[in-house]
């Protein structure tokens, strides 16, 4: 059984993505009889024909309207593995106007692949794409240069678009990026390394995502300890039947008292000190059940229920840290705000703020600037629109243990919500 | 294999043993997914056919609250065209776990009128108007579904927590984003939301967790002999329901079932695996999908999953 790595796919529209995307399931075997049939019957009635005879797109443009219209308009998820992993794909659609979907693709991702056509190097979308990806601090970043084929395999004209990506990726703020020439159509160095471009010494697409390393991965040694508390698992009457039937199991599990939640980061162990945001006690852990089974440790992104040695008020919104490494609370967000709603946010809107388990009531008390996805720079704004990213404070109803999302993905991320129709306004990173 | 960064690397992390497989994290992420809708839902309700889809999520519910016990109840849509051995297994299931069972009858609508029988006989179609009257008699607010996004086109874009009208509508041009394991299930009166613990297991996954597990299912999912007849490129049991024409001879053979949906539209195939393990590889290297295999109601039209589920189906 091997390793699971997620990652996104963007691209302006006509890149070539879903080419590619199709190209990666193909290649890898992931398509199975019926459904390229079912491709190759729709591409013959659509008079694709020539080369390939066959349009790989089709794989992957799920509803109808997409088909009719030859576009993607949502996020759609594709699973395939290799001898050593499985992958989770999130083909997300270029369009402007579906801006929120590279966000989502992104939040989740270990890597993102952005597609850009060799032909016309970075384009204002792909700039947008890159700019979303470095906010966000996805942990790997690939950029394939498609088309290669059209540019006939030429490695000075790779070099060009090589120099232009790399130096758009450091004016972004991105650190290492992965840059490589392929061919979606061809399939040049998407699973195997072409013959094609002798001057290209990287690995193929698909050897680079087996290789990086996945964010769950990575050392946790230096992350603190947290654990959001999703429910309290208190079965007085409610036992499992297996364990009800027999008096003494049943008389041991009387006072029972389990907080259940996913490891947002790094890991515990029993007898370990621990605190508890809001009521700030100081507990040790007592016991840990990992999935329902007794452990000695956890860790994330593992689902578990822990026990703690004494008794503490806490409910779902709680969260259990190692001691003393719970950040103060706070009443205000300094923010990064992703805004994916048609209705703008401005100073005074009245929202809800999701924090982990936990969600409040907020007020938009300012908003301060919009960045210019060009070069990322702040310029003075008061309203957020569609698609912009800018910086808002917000004040909260409640404390919530918010840390920079430098520093902690998950404590330092949350959801802009409507408070009437429950509508996603915004995605919200916090500040240093 | 090529190079990746290491310790020496300064100010970069260096790699872990891996520790946690495929499953591990599935699962991580599927209770994680359970428990935040019981947690923020009023009434949610799992549909549970009997399935193995299904009766992973019930698994992983019972997992999920251990060892307190699975705190909503399931809802079988009966098309009246199950299998005997199916409705045998879902009954023992909820007694062994002690939860209650709520039951939709296709049958009931039919005898009464407020269905018509199909021309083809197939009743998964009719499943979708017992199914919304059930969630709202239940009032339930959330219905957790076994649904995975490699089972189709339109399932792919899908959304763990999906947000239905009033009307049970999906509407895939208008669905919320879903960012980071952040759910959003806020909804208003008369929508509810499906949740789908599942929605990122594979076929393959979700048979290898079956073995690691030791998760019990009906018995027609391993090679067993039966008498069949050929219909539509698929073996079709012969039953009550499911009779073959003049023109169909029935033979006996060694079959097994992908997917355990209604008799009058699931087929078989032909298979000589009759444990879990001979299953987890036959699946491995299997080259044709499961809904493609077995699923009459799927090889309609090119849209026909999507058409459904905009009408509220599963």
């Amino acid at each position: 059984m091997g390793t699971l790595f997620r990652f996104a796919t963007a691209g302006s529209v006509d890149d070539g993505k879903s080419t590619l995307v199709g190209r990666l399931l193909h290649d890898s075997k992931a398509i199975l009889a019926d459904q390229l049939e079912q491709v190759a019957r729709t591409s013959a009635e659509r008079g694709f024909g020539q080369g390939t005879g066959f349009d790989f797109a089709l794989l992957t443009d799920g509803l109808r309207a997409e088909r009719e219209q030859g576009i993607t308009i949502d996020v759609a998820y594709r699973y395939f593995s290799t001898g050593t992993r499985s992958f989770i794909l999130a083909d997300c659609p270029g369009h402007v106007q579906y801006t929120r979907n590279m966000v989502t693709g992104a939040t989740t991702a270990d890597a993102v692949v952005v597609l850009i056509d060799g032909r016309n190097g970075v384009l204002e979308q792909t700039r947008r794409h890159l700019a979303v990806v470095a906010l966000l601090r996805v942990p790997h970043v690939i950029i394939a240069v498609n088309k290669i084929d059209l540019l006939g395999y030429d490695e000075a004209a790779y070099a060009r678009v090589d120099d232009e990506v790399r130096r758009v990726a450091a004016e972004l703020g991105l650190g290492e990026v992965h840059v490589l020439p392929v061919s979606a159509l061809e399939g040049d160095n998407v699973v195997e390394r072409s013959a094609n471009t002798p001057w290209y010494d990287g690995p193929a697409l698909l050897e680079l995502l087996e290789a990086l390393p996945a964010h769950d991965e990575l050392e946790t040694e230096y992350d603190e300890f947290r654990l959001p508390v999703q429910l309290v698992i208190r079965p007085q009457g409610g036992l499992a039947p297996d364990l009800a039937d027999d008096p003494a199991t049943a008389e041991a599990y009387r006072d029972y008292r389990g907080f259940a939640g996913r490891v947002s980061s790094g890991r515990v162990r029993v007898g370990d000190r621990v605190s508890v945001h809001p009521s700030g006690i100081e507990t040790t852990v007592a016991a840990i059940d990992v999935a329902g089974e007794p452990a000695d440790e956890a860790v994330a992104p593992q689902s578990v229920t822990l026990r703690l040695a004494d008794e503490v008020d806490a409910a779902r919104g709680a969260v259990i840290g190692g001691a003393g490494s719970l950040p103060a609370a706070r009443r205000e967000i300094d923010a990064e705000l992703f805004q994916l709603d048609a209705r703008p946010l401005a100073a005074g809107s009245r929202v809800l703020v999701k924090h982990g388990t936990q969600v409040v009531q907020a007020l938009v008390s300012e908003v301060t600037s919009r960045r210019d996805l060009d070069t990322l720079s702040h310029e003075p704004a008061t309203v957020l629109e569609v698609n912009d990213i800018g910086r808002a404070t917000l004040r909260l109803a409640a404390d919530l243990p918010l840390e920079p999302y430098e520093a902690n993905r998950s404590a330092g991320s949350f959801l802009v919500i409507h408070p009437a129709d429950g509508a996603t306004l915004a995605a919200g990173i916090t500040h240093a | 294999m090529i190079e990746t960064e290491s310790r020496a690397v300064a100010g970069a992390p260096a790699r872990l043993d891996a520790r946690l497989d495929t499953l591990d994290l599935l699962e991580a992420e599927g209770i994680h997914i359970i428990r935040e809708v019981v947690a923020e839902f009023e009434r949610p309700v799992l549909l549970f056919s009997g399935g193995k889809d299904s009766v992973v999520v019930l698994h992983l519910a019972a997992k999920a609250f251990r060892p307190g016990r699975v705190p909503f109840p399931v809802l079988h849509v009966d098309t009246g065209h199950n299998f005997p051995e199916v409705i045998a297994f879902r009954d023992e299931t909820v007694a062994r776990l002690g939860i209650r069972l709520e039951v939709a009858s296709v049958q009931d609508y039919v005898d009464d009128g407020r269905l018509q029988e199909r021309a083809d006989g197939t009743r998964n179609p009719l499943q979708t108007l017992p199914l919304l009257d059930a969630i709202a008699a239940g009032r339930h607010d959330a219905v957790f579904g076994g649904a995975r996004r490699d089972e189709d086109k339109a399932r792919a874009k899908e959304r763990i927590i999906s947000l239905r009208d009033e009307f049970g509508q999906w509407d895939p041009r208008n669905q919320r984003p879903e960012l980071w394991s952040l759910y959003n299930g806020r909804h208003t009166p008369g929508q509810h939301v499906r949740a789908f613990p599942i929605s990122n297991w594979t076929e393959l996954d979700v048979w290898r967790y079956i073995e690691r597990e030791g998760i019990e299912l009906p018995p027609l999912y391993y090679a067993h002999e039966r008498e069949v007849f050929r219909r539509d490129g698929m073996w079709r049991a012969v039953g009550e329901v499911s009779q073959p024409a003049p023109h169909e001879p029935v033979e006996r053979r060694v079959v097994r079932y992908r997917t355990v949906g209604d008799m009058s539209c699931t087929g078989a195939v032909e298979s000589d695996a009759s444990d879990v393990a001979a299953v987890v590889r036959e699946v491995a290297r299997t080259t044709v999908t499961e809904r493609g295999a077995t699923r009459a109601d799927d090889r309609l039209s090119e849209a026909a999953m999507e058409d459904r589920k905009k009408d509220g189906y599963f």
